[in-house]
């Protein structure tokens, strides 16, 4: 059974013997991982004894990404330097799906930091997870195991949730490439506690599930205010009882990332999706975020690389993680250690970084993007007094093969976040669910609302998404 | 718009505490000035009337009441560390 719902009903009365379950489930997730791996560490929960909390997550299973502290669970974000590393607390999210009856399997693989739109970016030592749709291909990044893992388990009709991070389209990518929902609250709905942050202005714990509505149960079950986090905020959720008529709502249809770029065939799948929404009742408007689609990328790099900079400093081998045998000064031994287990791309954005905000230059790079940031917000808000949700696809491109990766460069790279780049700086909602197939791979619809409508969202995602493993 | 070149990139690599090898440098410089390049292109636009956006929403400023809280405790604090000695981190000598 893959209903998350119907789940937790039966583990609730007894239908399901959990002990027997998660025997199963554990020697299925050893041998799967070893083939795909979508875990970077897969949980102890073949000999547990389970008495949980009697909550909405009862007894479900739910892997946590890399990055997002798990108490006496190995969370190194996918990097190498902090190797070793074992909480001593849980991050508040983890701790509230816990307290929900959750039971943690494994942390998933991610780029290093969050630092990719592939998760090929992993850190040293790290393994490249593979798409469980065709293993020659990407599930994108940086939440690239939380997807695979979520369709992987989909196909195999084991009903799984996961808790990811997305702080430049980290959720919403690998939902696409893999054919699963993707859900990013707005910024400061989900506590940022115990997160192992990339960029603080732009991280944002979300849910990747296989369907809209097991994702929007997750996310009602992690969020809320907390104390810990001086950017936490007070909403309560209500998304799961939520009315699925969408005959009032009016779509608006982002024409600036339908244009170059965006390979035909998903731009067509795309606009199938929103025309049949259309026979659903809702009203479509083109509109157009002409200053987001032309300086999104470069006010989104440099803000997230600036912050990012600050963030790594303090990984120096002395209170946590990846450490060398202490000899010379300070700068010496930091440089050391951090030059050793840093990965190529987590350099290549510190000293961006570091650059942008460095005296002479921080006028130019990291203030003038902060400003601009402003003026993109704003060109959002000016859209939504004309429409409710805005829609376009997720990616400009299907799930690539490793072998197209290779080629391209940094620059390309970072220019395939063309359109999950925006809303994630102007710290939007927005949803990803798949759309339809194109060359036997999925292709993601990503739907975005003003700050603090997830409601509206779930409304449409339900509608419009094709779910993978739907036949029971 | 200012860009980058080898004696920038080392002395930005020295302050972040990053030494790079030859390999490095060599691969770094040609992508970071591609990259630098595609990100003048924020210059083209007035910012002048705009606020900074620290964060993408507003975040009122929150105050609790001065009591003392549960904090991490010394053992847990050093749990993760490789060196240490006693109550204490160990690191780098930072005289002599």
């Amino acid at each position: 059974m893959v209903d998350v719902t119907k789940f937790v009903k039966k583990a609730k009365s007894n239908k399901i013997n959990l002990k027997n379950f998660y025997k199963k489930l554990s020697k299925k997730l050893r041998k799967w991982n070893s083939e795909y791996r979508h875990l970077v560490l897969i949980n102890e929960i073949d000999s547990v004894e389970f008495s949980l909390p009697n909550g909405n997550l009862y007894g479900v299973p739910l892997s946590v990404k890399d990055c997002i502290c798990v108490k006496g669970m190995e969370s190194r974000a996918g990097s190498a330097i902090l190797h070793g590393y074992k909480p001593t607390f849980n991050a508040t999210a983890v701790q509230n799906a816990l307290n929900n009856g959750a039971v943690i399997i494994g942390k998933t693989s991610q780029d290093e930091f969050g630092f990719g739109t592939f998760n090929v970016n992993v850190g040293k030592g790290f393994e490249i997870p593979l798409n469980p749709h065709d293993k020659k291909r990407s599930c994108g990044g940086s939440s690239g195991g939380a997807a695979g893992l979520t369709a992987l388990l989909a196909m195999n009709k084991i009903p799984h949730l996961a808790i990811a991070e997305s702080t430049g389209g980290s959720i919403a990518c690998p939902a696409s490439f893999c054919g699963v929902a993707g859900f990013t609250p707005t910024y400061g709905l989900v506590s940022r506690y115990g997160l192992i942050d990339y960029a603080n202005s732009l991280d944002k714990i979300g849910a990747i599930a296989r369907t809209t509505i097991e994702a929007a149960l997750l996310l009602e079950n992690i969020a809320g205010f907390d104390e810990k986090d001086s950017t936490s905020v007070s909403v309560n959720l209500k998304l799961t009882k939520t009315d699925t008529n969408i005959e009032n709502l009016t779509l608006g249809i982002v024409k600036d990332f339908f244009s170059e770029g965006i390979d035909r065939e998903v731009a067509d799948i795309v606009w199938r999706k929103i025309k049949e929404l259309e026979a659903k009742g809702v009203e479509l408007k083109e509109v157009s975020l002409p200053l987001n689609a032309k300086y999104g990328l470069a006010t989104y790099y440099i803000v997230a690389m600036s912050e990012a900079s600050t963030n790594l400093a303090k990984y120096c081998g002395i209170r946590y993680g990846a450490a060398l045998k202490l000899e010379g000064n300070f700068d010496e031994y930091f440089s050391k250690v951090r030059s050793k287990f840093f990965g190529e791309e987590a350099k290549r954005r510190i000293i961006l970084g570091t650059f942008a905000r460095q005296h002479g230059f921080r006028d130019a790079y990291y203030i003038r993007a902060l400003k601009l940031r402003s003026k993109l917000i704003k060109e959002f808000k000016k859209v939504f007094k004309s429409c409710d949700v805005v829609v376009h696809p997720t990616m400009p491109i299907i799930a690539p093969r490793f072998d197209e990766i290779e080629k391209l460069t940094p620059l390309q790279n970072y220019a395939m976040d063309l359109c999950t780049v925006p809303a994630n700086l102007a710290g939007l909602p927005h949803l990803s669910v798949n759309a339809g197939f194109s060359r036997r791979m999925p292709v993601g619809i990503m739907f975005t609302a003003d700050h603090f409508n997830e409601e509206k969202l779930v409304k449409i995602g339900i509608n419009a998404e094709e779910p993978i493993g739907e036949k029971e | 718009m200012s860009s980058i070149d080898r004696e920038i990139l080392l002395r930005v690599a020295k302050n972040a505490r990053l030494k790079l090898t030859k390999k490095e440098i060599e691969e770094f410089l040609p992508q970071l000035e591609e990259i630098l390049k595609a990100f003048a292109k924020i210059s083209e636009i007035d910012v002048s009337n705009e606020q900074l956006a620290v964060h993408p929403i507003e975040i009122e400023q929150k105050t609790r009441e001065d009591k003392i809280g549960e904090g991490l405790s010394v053992e847990d604090s050093l749990k993760n560390a490789k060196h240490k000695k006693g109550n204490y981190f160990l690191g780098p000598k930072a005289i002599g």
